[in-house]
C-alpha cells in the first residue's frame, strides 16, 4: 500500500527508496571497515570511487519508469547473448579465463549485464500471458535461461553462470508454475549430477568439489583456503578478535582477503555476534525487496523486482556457504562487502529497479 | 486462479499468486539463514577452542626473500651503479614496555622531529598492534651507532638494514644507465603479463629507464624463499627451510669512465650530445646527452615539484638526445651523397660543377643559395665535402631523385633503430614519396629532394645515427652494431657477447669508398677543409665532416614558449669523425644546439676527445709522414 504520504516524500520524488538505501549503507560501512583492516587506507579509497560509481547508477537507473525496461529488454537481451558469443571468440584471457571483452578504453564483461537483464527477459516473456505461467510457456523460458548460462559456464566462469541461471529461474517459479513441474525439474538437475560430473565439469571444478567434501585430504594444497578461512571463521568465536586484530588475515594465511573471503575476516575480528548483525542487515533489506516486490503494480514489476532480491540472497547464501566449509569454492563475491568493481555496479543497478519499481506508481491501489 | 488462454487478465489473482510464492521464498530464504547460521554456531560457539588452537598453531609462513640487484661497472672496473645499505629504525608497538616514554626519550636521542612524531603516531593509532612501524628511514652511521649503543633501553626498537640503488656519478651516466624506482601499476602489468609476479615478489624497485630498464631481466636475480615458523603474533622464531636468493648478474660497460666525464666537461653548458665509438666493435666509449638530472633523485622518489620541473624545463633534461633527439643532419651526410652519386654514375671523380654561389632547379625560378655567398666557383667532389659546397650537392641530389636517395641512406641506418641497447630511442625520420603522402597528404616536389641534399628539409636524425653512418662509411660499408654492453658476470664467470657484422652496402667500385673518405680526411687536413682549424696539429689521421643546421629544435610534443624560441634560432653546430684515417678505431659524433657553425663549434669538441683517446686510453704513435 502507498500512503500519500510516501508518495509526497522527498524520496518518492527522487524515486529512492529510504529503508533499501540505509540497508546498503549499513553494509558500505561494514566492507570499508573491513577492507581497511586487511588491506589499509587505499584500498578503502579505491572502494570508495567504486561505491560512488555504483551509488551513482543506482540513482540514475532508478529514474527510469519501469515501462521503458519492458520496452528495452528484448534488444538488450539479444544484444548481451551476442557479446557473450564474442567475448567466447575474441574476448581477452584474464586469470585463464575469457570474461573481458577489451574496447580499448575500458574491458567490459558481457556476464555481468546478462545478470541483470536474464530475470527481465523471463520476466518480459512470461508475464505477456496471464500468470500462472503455463508449460509450453515455461520451456520456452527455460530456452532463455539456458543459452545465457552455457555460454557463461564455457567461459568458463561457474560462479556467474550459476547466478544467472538461478536469476532467471527465480522468475519461472514466482510467477506460479505448477509445483508438479518445480518437482519434475528437480528429479531432473537430480540425475544430470551425475552427467554433469563426468562430461560437463573441468578438472579444476571437479577439484573444488572434492575438496570440499575433505578439506582435510590436502591441508596445503588445494584444500588450503578452506581449512585457513574455516580457521578464521572458527576462532573469531563468539565477540571476535577484534578490528584489526585477526591473526589469520593480518598475517595473510587467509587467500583472496579483500574479495571472495572477506565474511573470513570479518567473522574473524566480529565474531559471531558481528556475523548476527551482518545477516540481520541482509534479512532487512530482503524483506523490504520483497514487500516492494508485493507492491508492484503488475506481473512484469513483480517478476523482476522479487527475482533481483532473490539473486541478492543466493550471492549470500553461496558466498557464506563456501568461505565456510558448505558449498565448493565458486568465486562468488559477498554482496556490496567485496572489493570489486563490476560487480558492485551490477548489485546496485539492481536495486536501481527496484526503487524504480517501487516509486513509479502510475496509480494507487486501494485494497 | 484462471487457466484459459483467452481469459482477461485477473490481477488480484496473480498478485495472491504472487503473494504466495514469495511468502514461500521467503521462508525458503529463512531456513537457508538458519543452516548458515547454524554452521556458523558450530564453527564460532562449539568448535571455538578448537578453532583458536589451530590459529595459534598456524605458524608456517612463506616469504619471499628479494635477490640483490647486480652492480653495473665501467670498462675499467669503475662501479658506476652500487647497492648501498641503508639503516631505518622499527618499532613493533606491542613489543614495546611503554611506548609512549620510549619515543619520548628516542625523540631526545635522535632528535625526531615534529613531522616524523606526528607521522608515527598517526601509524600508530591505525595499525595493527604486532606490526612494524618505521619511525625514521635512512639513519646516518652516527645515528645508527648512537642508537645501538642504547638497544638495552629501547625494547621492541629495532634497526632494519636494506639495500639501495646508488649512482656515484649523478648525472654524468643518466642517460646511459636509466634508474630504477618504485614498481608502479603499469610495471606490475607488465610484470603480470611477462608471467613474472613470482620472480617479483618482494621486489620493490624495478628499472625504468637506459641500461637499468634494457638489461632488467639480467640485473633482477631470482628471489629466494624463507619458510619460517612464526608465533601468533607473526614474529619470527625460527627458519625452517631457506632458498638463497640469486643475486642479479653484474653487468660491465663498454663506456670509459674518463671518456665520458671528459665528454661531459667538453659539453659544458651547451644542450646537445657526443656520442663516441669504437669503429671496429661498435662498442660505445662514451654517450652524453646535456643537460641531464641526478638519477639518485628518482631512486628514492623525486617529489612532484621536483619532477615538474624537470619536464616543464625548456632544456628538457629528460630527453636522452643522443637516441630521442631529432635534428636535421645538414650537411655531415654529403660523402654519403656522394658515394651514391658516384656509384650510379651521376657524377664521376672528375665532374666539375660551376658554383656562383646559388642553383636554380631546373625549369623553374627556385633559387637554393649556398652558403658561401660568393660561390665557390669551380667545384669537384673533394672540394664539394672539403668545403662543404652546397651547389654542388643541390645539383647531384636533384639528378638523384629521392627515390634514389631514401633506400641507400637507409643502409647507413637513418630513419631506423641503430640497434643500441637503450630502449629509448627515435627512429627520426628518412623521408620518401610515401613517407610525405602518409604525414602531410601532399606528393613529393623537386624542391624537397634539393634539401634533401643538404640534410635539411624533412630529414632528421639522432646523434646515435650519425654515429652508426659515420662507421660503416669508416668499414667502407660494413654493417655495425651499436652497443654499451660489454660483457655479464655471474658467479665468477664472465660472457661477452660478440655481435656479427656484415657488409650491407657494395658499390661498383670500391674507388668511391677512397674518394668520399679521401675528401672526408681532406675536411681534417687541408688548409681549405672546413676543420683544419681543429685538426690541422693533430697527431694521427682524421676524417671528419662538420655541419651547419638551420634550426629546427628537436620536435617532441611538448609547449613552447612562442616568446622565447627566438633566442634559439642560432644554428645547430655537428661534426662527425673518425680516426686514425688508415685504420679507423673511434667514430665520434657531436651535435650542439643552438651554437651556431659545426666546423667551428662541434669540431674542436671532437678534436679534444679524440687527444683524450688516443693519450691515454690507446696511445698511437705520432703520424709519420704529413699529409696532402
Amino acid at each position: 500500500m502507498v500512503s500519500t504520504q510516501a508518495q509526497k516524500s522527498i524520496f518518492y520524488r527522487l524515486h529512492i527508496d529510504p529503508y533499501l538505501l540505509l540497508g546498503l549503507f549499513a553494509l558500505m560501512s561494514i566492507s570499508l571497515t573491513v577492507l581497511y583492516s586487511v588491506a589499509g587506507y587505499e584500498m578503502v579509497y579505491r572502494q570508495l570511487v567504486r561505491l560512488a560509481i555504483a551509488l551513482t547508477v543506482m540513482i540514475v537507473i532508478a529514474q527510469i519508469p519501469p515501462e521503458w525496461y519492458r520496452r528495452w529488454t528484448p534488444g538488450i537481451f539479444i544484444i548481451c547473448v551476442m557479446l557473450l558469443i564474442a567475448v567466447l571468440v575474441i574476448g581477452h584471457t584474464g586469470k585463464g579465463a575469457q570474461r573481458w571483452l577489451d574496447l580499448g578504453f575500458t574491458k567490459f564483461q558481457p556476464s555481468e549485464i546478462m545478470k541483470l537483464i536474464m530475470p527481465l527477459m523471463v520476466a518480459y516473456y512470461v508475464s505477456q500471458h496471464t500468470l500462472p505461467t503455463r508449460f509450453t510457456q515455461a520451456l520456452v523460458a527455460l530456452i532463455i535461461v539456458i543459452i545465457p548460462t552455457l555460454i557463461i559456464a564455457r567461459q568458463p566462469d561457474l560462479g556467474t553462470s550459476i547466478l544467472v541461471a538461478s536469476s532467471g529461474l527465480f522468475v519461472l517459479f514466482l510467477s506460479g508454475i505448477s509445483w508438479l513441474y518445480i518437482a519434475i525439474a528437480l528429479a531432473g538437475v537430480i540425475g544430470f549430477i551425475p552427467i554433469l560430473w563426468y562430461f560437463l565439469m573441468l578438472d579444476y571444478q571437479r577439484g573444488r568439489v572434492l575438496t570440499l567434501l575433505n578439506p582435510e585430504a590436502d591441508p596445503l594444497g588445494a584444500g588450503y583456503h578452506i581449512i585457513q578461512s574455516k580457521i578464521a571463521i572458527g576462532s573469531g568465536g563468539q565477540w571476535g578478535k577484534g578490528w584489526l586484530e585477526g591473526t589469520q588475515s593480518q598475517l595473510e594465511f587467509l587467500p583472496e582477503r579483500h574479495t571472495d573471503f572477506i565474511f573470513s575476516v570479518f567473522s574473524e575480528e566480529f565474531g559471531f555476534m558481528g556475523v548476527l548483525l551482518l545477516l540481520s542487515i541482509y534479512i532487512l533489506i530482503i524483506g523490504r525487496g520483497l514487500w516492494i516486490a508485493n507492491q508492484a503494480q503488475d506481473a512484469f514489476t513483480k517478476l523482476i523486482a522479487g527475482s533481483i532480491i532473490l539473486t541478492f540472497f543466493v550471492y549470500i547464501f553461496v558466498n557464506i556457504g563456501m568461505v565456510s566449509g558448505l558449498l565448493p569454492v565458486v568465486g562468488v563475491p559477498l554482496p556490496v562487502i567485496s572489493f570489486g568493481g563490476t560487480s558492485i555496479v551490477t548489485l546496485l543497478a539492481g536495486f536501481g529497479i527496484l526503487m524504480s519499481i517501487h516509486t513509479h506508481k502510475r496509480f494507487n491501489i486501494k485494497r | 486462479m484462471k487457466r484459459k488462454r483467452n481469459s482477461i487478465r485477473n490481477h488480484s489473482a496473480e498478485s495472491a499468486l504472487f503473494l504466495r510464492r514469495t511468502l514461500v521464498v521467503f521462508l525458503a530464504i529463512l531456513l537457508a539463514v538458519g543452516i548458515l547460521i547454524s554452521n556458523l554456531y558450530y564453527l564460532q560457539i562449539n568448535s571455538f577452542d578448537t578453532y583458536k588452537t589451530r590459529s595459534n598453531a598456524n605458524r608456517i609462513s612463506v616469504q619471499t626473500v628479494p635477490p640483490n640487484r647486480g652492480l653495473i661497472y665501467d670498462r675499467n672496473g669503475v662501479i658506476l651503479a652500487e647497492n648501498r645499505p641503508v639503516y631505518s629504525l622499527q618499532v613493533i608497538a606491542n613489543k614495546t614496555n611503554n611506548l609512549t616514554k620510549d619515543i619520548e626519550r628516542l625523540t631526545k636521542l635522535l632528535s625526531l622531529t615534529d613531522r616524523e612524531l606526528i607521522k608515527f603516531k598517526s601509524q600508530n593509532r591505525y595499525s595493527r598492534s604486532f606490526k612494524a612501524i618505521t619511525i625514521r628511514d635512512q639513519l646516518t652511521p652516527e645515528e645508527v651507532a648512537l642508537f645501538t649503543v642504547n638497544q638495552h633501553l629501547f625494547k621492541g626498537f629495532s634497526i632494519q638494514a636494506s639495500l639501495k640503488r646508488y649512482y656515484p656519478f649523478g648525472n654524468a651516466f643518466t642517460h646511459v644507465l636509466g634508474y630504477i624506482a618504485k614498481i608502479n601499476t603499469r610495471d606490475l602489468e607488465k610484470i603480470e603479463q611477462r608471467g613474472e609476479r613470482a620472480r617479483y615478489q618482494g621486489t620493490r624497485y624495478i628499472g625504468k629507464l637506459g641500461i637499468e630498464r634494457y638489461y632488467e631481466d639480467i640485473l633482477h636475480g631470482q628471489p629466494g624463499q624463507r619458510q619460517v615458523e612464526v608465533d601468533s603474533w607473526g614474529k619470527v622464531i625460527r627458519t625452517l627451510q631457506f632458498t638463497a636468493p640469486t643475486p642479479g648478474k653484474d653487468i660491465t660497460l663498454n663506456i670509459d669512465i674518463n671518456l665520458q666525464l671528459k665528454a661531459q666537461e667538453l659539453l659544458g653548458d651547451n644542450r646537445g650530445s657526443i656520442v663516441l665509438m669504437e669503429a671496429k666493435t661498435g662498442a660505445i666509449l662514451s654517450l652524453v646527452s646535456a643537460p641531464s638530472y641526478d638519477p639518485n633523485l628518482f631512486v628514492t622518489g623525486i617529489s612532484q615539484k621536483k619532477y615538474q620541473s624537470l619536464l616543464s624545463s625548456r632544456d628538457r633534461p629528460l630527453i636522452n638526445r643522443a637516441t630521442q633527439g631529432r635534428y636535421p643532419p645538414a650537411s655531415t651526410i654529403k660523402p654519403q651523397m656522394a658515394l651514391l652519386a658516384l656509384d650510379e654514375k651521376v657524377i664521376t671523380e672528375e665532374t666539375k660543377i660551376k658554383d656562383p654561389g646559388w642553383w636554380i632547379v631546373p625549369n623553374s625560378k627556385r633559387r637554393f643559395r649556398d652558403w658561401k655567398r660568393w660561390g665557390h666557383g669551380l667545384v669537384d667532389v673533394f672540394h664539394a665535402i672539403e668545403q662543404s659546397c652546397d651547389t654542388f650537392f643541390y645539383d647531384t641530389s636533384y639528378k638523384l631523385g629521392i627515390d634514389r636517395i631514401e633506400p641507400f641512406m637507409r643502409l647507413f641506418g637513418f630513419g631506423e633503430y641503430s640497434g643500441l641497447d637503450i630502449a629509448e630511442e627515435t627512429k627520426a625520420i628518412m623521408p620518401s614519396r610515401d613517407w610525405k603522402r602518409g604525414r602531410f597528404n601532399q606528393p613529393w616536389y623537386d624542391g624537397d629532394t634539393i634539401s634533401i641534399g643538404i640534410g635539411q628539409g624533412y630529414w632528421t636524425v639522432t646523434p646515435i645515427q650519425l654515429t652508426k653512418a659515420t662507421a660503416i662509411l669508416a668499414r667502407r660499408g660494413e654493417n655495425i652494431k651499436p652497443h654499451v654492453l660489454r660483457s655479464i658476470t655471474a658467479a665468477g664467470e664472465t660472457s661477452t657477447p660478440v655481435y656479427e657484422t656484415a657488409p650491407i652496402i657494395k658499390l661498383h667500385s670500391s674507388r668511391y669508398w677512397d674518394i668520399a673518405l679521401k675528401a672526408m680526411q681532406g675536411v681534417t687536413s687541408k688548409r681549405s677543409g672546413t676543420a683544419y682549424r681543429a685538426f690541422g696539429d693533430a697527431p694521427y689521421t682524421v676524417a671528419g665532416k662538420s655541419g651547419t643546421a638551420q634550426v629546427i629544435n628537436i620536435k617532441e610534443d611538448e609547449v613552447y614558449d612562442a616568446d622565447k624560441i627566438n633566442e634559439r634560432h642560432r644554428d645547430n653546430a655537428m661534426f662527425v669523425a673518425f680516426a686514425p684515417f688508415e685504420s679507423p678505431e673511434v667514430v665520434v659524433s657531436v651535435v650542439l644546439e643552438n651554437a651556431g657553425g659545426g666546423s667551428s663549434n662541434a669540431a674542436p669538441i671532437a678534436r679534444e676527445l679524440f687527444d683524450e683517446y688516443f693519450k691515454n686510453i690507446h696511445p698511437i704513435a705520432p703520424k709519420s709522414a704529413p699529409d696532402s
